[in-house]
């Protein structure tokens, strides 16, 4: 079983189409939306975990470039900007999944961009703008 | 006594002083007892580095020809609104001071991204800023409208004054509400989401003296990188609060108003902040040092972060409709922890004060007291409701 974490872009026409539903029945994935957005006349965005058989998620990703849907790797959606941090940690108690914690002995900011999901809860109890989203 | 302010100057000078962060101390009492400990160094360093609203600066700009008074008038700095009702050419800039055509809360939360703070900042950086002066012109200042691009340089005076700095017990702050409220403890989500609190613990200045025997009015102090001077109680002082066995307030307790030359201060220690939903405000560094004068002191600065508890308060509704009541103490070492229990309920804590930042301003004090460039103070005066150890 493999484990991805991806960002799917979708052309505007495609917003009323079942893409997720044929990822899980079709293909055998278990997805989990992380966080969607669809705004007017812009291409919608879904964060979505996906686990599954190997070889499905070859199937599942030409299924999705051929239907035009842009698969991205969660990377720098989230930019952390250490220069900017005076590790306060007042986003580490409003960060759903720990990917921002403190170093019990050193007590700075950890941000570990694996667990995010990309909520952006942090952004505005962040006070120096040390964290950006391009999501 | 063990030893007298002139004694420790005297080994400032001879390079033979000992100094400890209030973080070593914790760790040197428990070891070899306070009375040894007080023996062995010389001058505690304590430090701190969070949002202290009650900040401003004021300054004394070059004349232009003709002359101008800004008294009276009005005057902003890169579109903040400076205050000027002084003389011809002093302007205070409060930190949380906004442009006239800032949203604030109009799109709530807002983001204040531009404020007094950022012009001090600026300045400190030794970036330019727009003053822009009007006024309504007298015989010996005739003109009435002046604009100049500025740096510090440029200025004749420039003065960071500090009414209400360095709160010795600050509240922990959480919201009992079923919306999400945006507070100068930050963002605090409904129904006890996280618990913010506002302090360096251990390294915290008032609380490694907290009956303030050695910190008075002309206390010597680590201001944002400059030297400079506690002046006063500052505002909202409490004189005779409640103690614990240790000394450690329970209630409202000691502050302090704090000045320096904006001059001499280095922008690593001095960070505007934009606190969504709220406004804007600067984070000042400050260190204070201790002068190991008795055993009483060392006793003092021994604390730890086990030792100092906080009380929780609700800022969904009791801070904002002035009730009084708390949720409970809780001790630092508990908030560091990354959670505490509220009404059984596990509660994530964050926090608005560096540990980060105080550390470091703890040790550069230290490492100017050891070059001998930093020399420690008797003050003048003690603040109400101390008696000084001197």
């Amino acid at each position: 079983m493999a484990k991805k974490k991806v960002i799917l872009s979708f052309p505007p026409r495609l917003i009323q189409e079942p893409v997720t539903n044929v990822l899980i029945r079709q293909f055998d994935l278990q997805i989990t939306i992380l966080r969607a957005q669809v705004r007017p006349r812009e291409r919608g965005r879904m964060v979505v975990e996906m686990i599954g058989e190997k070889q499905n998620f070859d199937a599942a990703f030409k299924y999705l470039d051929e239907k035009g849907v842009q698969v991205d790797p969660v990377v720098q959606e989230m930019r952390y900007m250490p220069e900017k941090c005076v590790h306060c940690t007042a986003c580490v108690a409003v960060c759903p999944t720990h990917a921002l914690s403190v170093d019990p002995q050193t007590r700075e900011l950890c941000f570990e961009p694996s667990k995010c999901i990309i909520c952006e809860s942090c952004i505005p109890a962040c006070s120096y703008q040390a964290i950006e989203s391009q999501f | 006594m063990i030893r007298t302010i002139e004694e420790i100057n005297a080994r400032i000078k001879s390079g033979k002083v000992v100094v400890a962060t209030a973080e070593e101390v914790v760790g040197l009492v428990r070891e070899k007892g306070a009375a040894q400990a007080a023996k062995e160094v010389d001058v505690v360093t304590t430090g701190t580095f969070g949002p202290m609203c009650s900040s401003a600066a004021y300054i004394n700009f070059r004349q232009s020809t003709p002359k101008i008074k800004c008294g009276g008038g009005r005057v902003t700095i890169d579109g903040v609104r400076g205050y000027a009702g002084f003389a011809a050419a002093d302007v205070l800039i409060g930190c949380s001071a906004l442009p006239d055509d800032d949203p604030r809360n109009a799109v709530y939360p807002g983001l204040f991204q531009f404020g007094g703070a950022h012009v001090i900042q600026k300045l400190v950086e030794g970036k330019k800023v727009k003053l822009e002066v009007r006024a309504y012109g007298t015989d010996c200042y005739p003109r009435r409208e002046y604009t100049v691009e500025l740096g510090l340089e440029d200025l004749n005076d420039a003065v960071l004054f500090d009414p209400r700095n360095a709160y010795q017990l600050y509240n922990v702050a959480v919201n009992l509400g079923e919306k999400t409220a945006y507070t100068y403890m930050g963002v605090l989500k409904p129904r006890l989401g996280n618990a913010n609190f506002s302090t360096a613990g251990a390294l915290s200045p008032l609380l490694n003296d907290p009956k303030l025997r050695t910190i008075g009015i002309g206390t010597r102090i680590f201001l944002a990188g400059a030297e400079g001077y506690v002046v006063w109680p500052g505002t909202q002082h409490v004189a005779k609060p409640q103690r614990d066995a240790k000394d450690l307030p329970l209630s409202p307790s000691a502050t302090l108003a704090l000045m320096g030359d904006l001059k001499q201060m280095d922008a690593r220690y001095m960070r505007a902040a934009s606190v969504t939903g709220y406004g804007v405000s600067l984070s000042v560094g400050l260190g204070v040092p201790i002068p190991v004068l008795d055993e009483q002191v060392m006793v003092h600065c021994a604390v730890a972060d086990e030792d100092i508890t906080y009380p929780i308060i609700d800022y969904g509704e009791a801070y904002p409709m002035g009730r009084s009541g708390n949720l409970g103490r809780v001790s630092m070492a508990e908030l560091m922890s990354g959670h505490i229990e509220i009404d059984g309920k596990t509660v994530p804590t964050g926090c608005t004060t560096s540990r980060v930042y105080s550390r470091r301003i703890a040790d550069e004090l230290r490492q100017r007291i050891l070059r001998g460039e930093f020399l420690l103070t008797r003050p003048v005066a003690a603040l109400p409701g101390a008696e000084l150890a001197y």
